[in-house]
């Protein structure tokens, strides 16, 4: 019974991107791996097909070098026999977001947090168009606003946030968790992950995240709100997203907020 | 098919670089029929080079001594060192003699996914090693975002150490026509453009 209950449902949704052994679409680059002397195990975020990875032949060649370099924008062009294998992946570059920001030390360290914690976090094949949206409006933030200081820190914590959310663990940060206020929040619980009110946290503040004001349109986006930021999110995608497959956040993001840190 | 001790001789040979099964058997077959002149020097010259081959313990280089010849070469300049990825990149600022300092090879670049760290790059005794003896280090790790992320990290480092550092310039390269140039070489170019 169940399996012809599964068997009905496949078929009345025939168009599920899972079951496609043929795709072409735009993509940004998370990663890619070597694997054997030319070829890369390539990772992509895709709109309609989420995070998508593929077997790119020639990725180290010399007409290819530089295409499969994470942030990169890419026209993608997906074949497999059968769509549970790994498949072929022909990459053609639209934008090379790397090369832009290869001088730039704190925005190729935000440029390579966000794509690590998108490959890492990210189940495959599962759509998250919003997502993919937002980590092109995050790079793009990052390219066209230069100044280290300027503002693509503070958008690279609402990407942060944005990615918790859709993976279903986002942050209630509209009232306080203790007595449904909705001002003076300056606090997240970490156990519910709702604000709290500076009154109500006053008691438990040194159990409490900081919740940096910009969060809620409250408040600049400066140094230590954006360092406050990254602690809090870090937090949580540590406990929903990383413990939950006994990893650790990536290197790449513990080295941005170091880096942001040291410039405060 | 081919005796036992011969299957082993081509599984082996299938395993390195650039050889498929049908290679390691070509290139089996040739060594065998020139068994005085390459089989037996180039299995005395493999063990032999198994024997003596060490890891230099100040820069990394593979050589038959430690410290390798390009440490202890007086006539290189010890206050300059750069620093290379790998192996094989020492040995192509090497063919170019456009350098006469000595280097660390770092043996990688950052990654957590390889389990790359500081202390896998032998970015500690970098460190130590810059602020003992170096006047200049000179960054020359690849253009791609594992190489510059690396490359940030080690200046972050060496800045706290006072040490100068620079890096190889990126962009076009030598005979090299802009109109077939990728986009991202051209930016990296353009950036990188200096006063004439």
């Amino acid at each position: 019974m169940g399996s012809e209950f599964r068997r009905l449902n496949f078929n009345f949704f025939p168009n599920d991107v899972k079951d496609q052994m043929e795709w072409t679409g735009d993509a940004i680059v998370l990663a890619a791996r070597k694997h054997g002397e030319r070829s890369a195990v390539v990772q992509l975020l895709t709109r309609t097909y989420g995070r998508h990875a593929g077997l790119m032949r020639g990725a180290t060649g010399k007409r290819n070098r530089g295409v499969a370099e994470p942030g990169n924008l890419v026209a993608a062009s997906w074949k497999a026999r059968l769509s549970d294998h790994l498949g072929m992946l022909a990459l053609e570059p639209m934008h090379q977001t790397a090369a832009g920001l290869m001088a730039a030390p704190r925005r190729l360290a935000g440029l390579a947090s966000a794509c690590a914690i998108a490959e890492m976090a990210l189940p495959e094949r599962e759509p998250h168009s919003a997502l993919y949206d937002a980590t092109l409006a995050l790079f793009s933030v990052m390219e066209d606003h230069p100044g280290e200081e300027a503002i693509w820190p503070a958008a690279y914590v609402r990407w942060e946030l944005g990615l918790l959310t859709e993976l279903g663990f986002g942050l209630d940060l509209d009232t306080c968790a203790a007595t449904g206020v909705r001002d003076d929040l300056i606090y997240v619980s970490p156990r519910s992950a709702r604000a709290v009110s500076a009154a109500a946290g006053e008691p438990f503040k040194d159990r409490l995240l900081p919740l940096p004001g910009f969060l809620i349109e409250r408040g600049p986006a400066d140094a230590q709100a954006v360092t406050d930021g990254l602690v809090l999110t870090r937090y949580f995608l540590q406990r929903h997203v990383f413990d939950a497959v006994n990893k650790m956040v990536p290197a790449a993001r513990d080295r941005l907020t170091n880096l942001l840190v040291d410039d405060k | 098919m081919a005796a036992p001790e011969i299957e082993h001789l081509i599984r082996l040979l299938t395993r390195l670089p650039g050889l498929g099964p049908r290679s390691a058997r070509r290139l089996a077959l040739h060594l065998m029929r020139h068994r005085a002149q390459l089989l037996d020097p180039l299995a005395a010259a493999l063990t032999e080079a198994g024997r003596v081959l060490t890891e230099c313990g100040t820069c990394g280089n593979i050589d038959t001594r430690n410290p390798c010849v390009v440490c202890t070469d007086p006539e290189r300049d010890a206050g300059l060192i750069c620093i290379v990825e790998d192996v094989a990149d020492l040995w192509a600022m090497e063919r170019s003699g456009a350098y006469r300092g000595c280097y660390h090879v770092l043996g990688g670049t950052l990654s957590a996914l390889d389990g790359k760290g500081p202390e896998e790059l032998k970015i500690p005794i970098l460190v130590s090693r810059a602020r003992e003896s170096a006047r200049e280090v000179v960054l020359a790790t690849s253009a791609t975002v594992a190489g510059q992320t690396t490359a940030h990290y080690i200046t972050e480092l060496l800045a706290k150490a006072q040490v100068t550092v620079t890096q190889i310039a990126h962009g076009v390269p030598v005979g090299g026509e802009l109109d077939y140039l990728d986009d991202g070489t051209l930016m990296a170019a353009m950036k990188a453009r200096h006063k004439v």
